[in-house]
């Protein structure tokens, strides 16, 4: 299956996002319950590009590993400020604005693999994989 | 999709929310307005939010959720979310989400159960006290 980029630009796509990519998990063989943390992280980071990174794009890209392991590797990217401390944001409760400061450390335990690269000044890319069982 | 046409039901003294597609934000956020506006309407004392066809809550959903569950007892009414998917709850868990002030329970018949049983409970609390002072009423005039 090919990668497929899913704009991020209004709150709209955030549900367009997650359903899509509830749907390539499906294709995939994911069982139900990693469809919805996939989903479930797919929202929570879409939210983030959308409402701080001002908008940018989420890559899905079905992954297989040398071992035969199958996955799905999610990319987030952003051109937005670019997060300052991202140990603090990786924090339980941290948060800069109105939310609950779960996003980031809640979607971390729903995958397997989580990266966050980011420059002050030149946006944010939050990389996660969710291998399948 | 728009907010208004998820429905809210009046049965008795609750109001039932069913959520039958997944929510935009701007959805939610109408949504939660609409309890309220609906509470202040009907003088409700339940609402009673059926989630079985939503697939996933987020941190965004789940905060919305606490907050009409918040919101709805300061006017005085009880929130029940009816129907959580299995995946759907350990998701929640997973995320950090607690969920708090809301009361969860498997399937409508229990929700309501839940509810009548809360209301029907202070009605009778009512009716003794009623009948107490009618009973105290007699012995005067017996007197």
């Amino acid at each position: 299956m090919e990668s497929k980029s899913i704009a991020l630009n209004s709150e709209r796509d955030i549900s367009n996002a997650r359903a899509q990519v509830r749907v390539i998990a499906a294709a995939l063989g994911f069982r139900m319950i990693d469809q919805t943390r996939l989903a479930t992280v797919a929202s929570e980071l879409s939210r983030n590009v959308i409402k701080y990174g001002g908008g940018g794009q989420l890559i899905a890209q079905p992954t297989i590993e040398a071992d035969g392991r199958h996955g799905l590797r999610l990319i987030f990217e952003d051109k937005g400020p670019g997060i300052e401390n991202i140990e603090a944001a990786m924090r339980d409760g941290f948060s800069t604005g109105r939310g609950l400061g779960k996003g980031l450390p809640g979607s971390k335990r729903l995958v397997d693999e989580f990266k966050i690269e980011s420059e002050p000044g030149s946006g944010t890319r939050v990389t996660v994989v969710r291998w399948r069982d | 999709m728009n907010g208004s046409r998820i429905p809210i039901l009046k049965v008795g003294r609750v109001l039932i929310v069913p959520i039958q597609v997944d929510m935009d934000d701007q959805t939610v956020m109408h949504l939660q307005e609409r309890i309220l506006s609906e509470l202040e309407r009907t003088a409700a004392r339940g609402v009673l939010i059926d989630i079985s066809l939503l697939e996933m809550i987020d941190s965004f959903i789940g905060r919305v959720l606490s907050d009409i569950a918040a919101m709805a007892r300061i006017m005085d009414a009880r929130t029940v979310v009816v129907g959580m998917q299995p995946a759907v709850a350990i998701t929640l868990v997973e995320l950090g989400l607690e969920l708090k002030g809301v009361d969860t329970v498997l399937n409508v018949d229990e929700g309501i159960r839940l509810l009548r049983g809360e209301f029907d409970i202070a009605e009778e609390e009512e009716e003794r006290e009623l009948r107490e002072l009618m009973a105290l009423g007699e012995q005067v005039n017996r007197s």
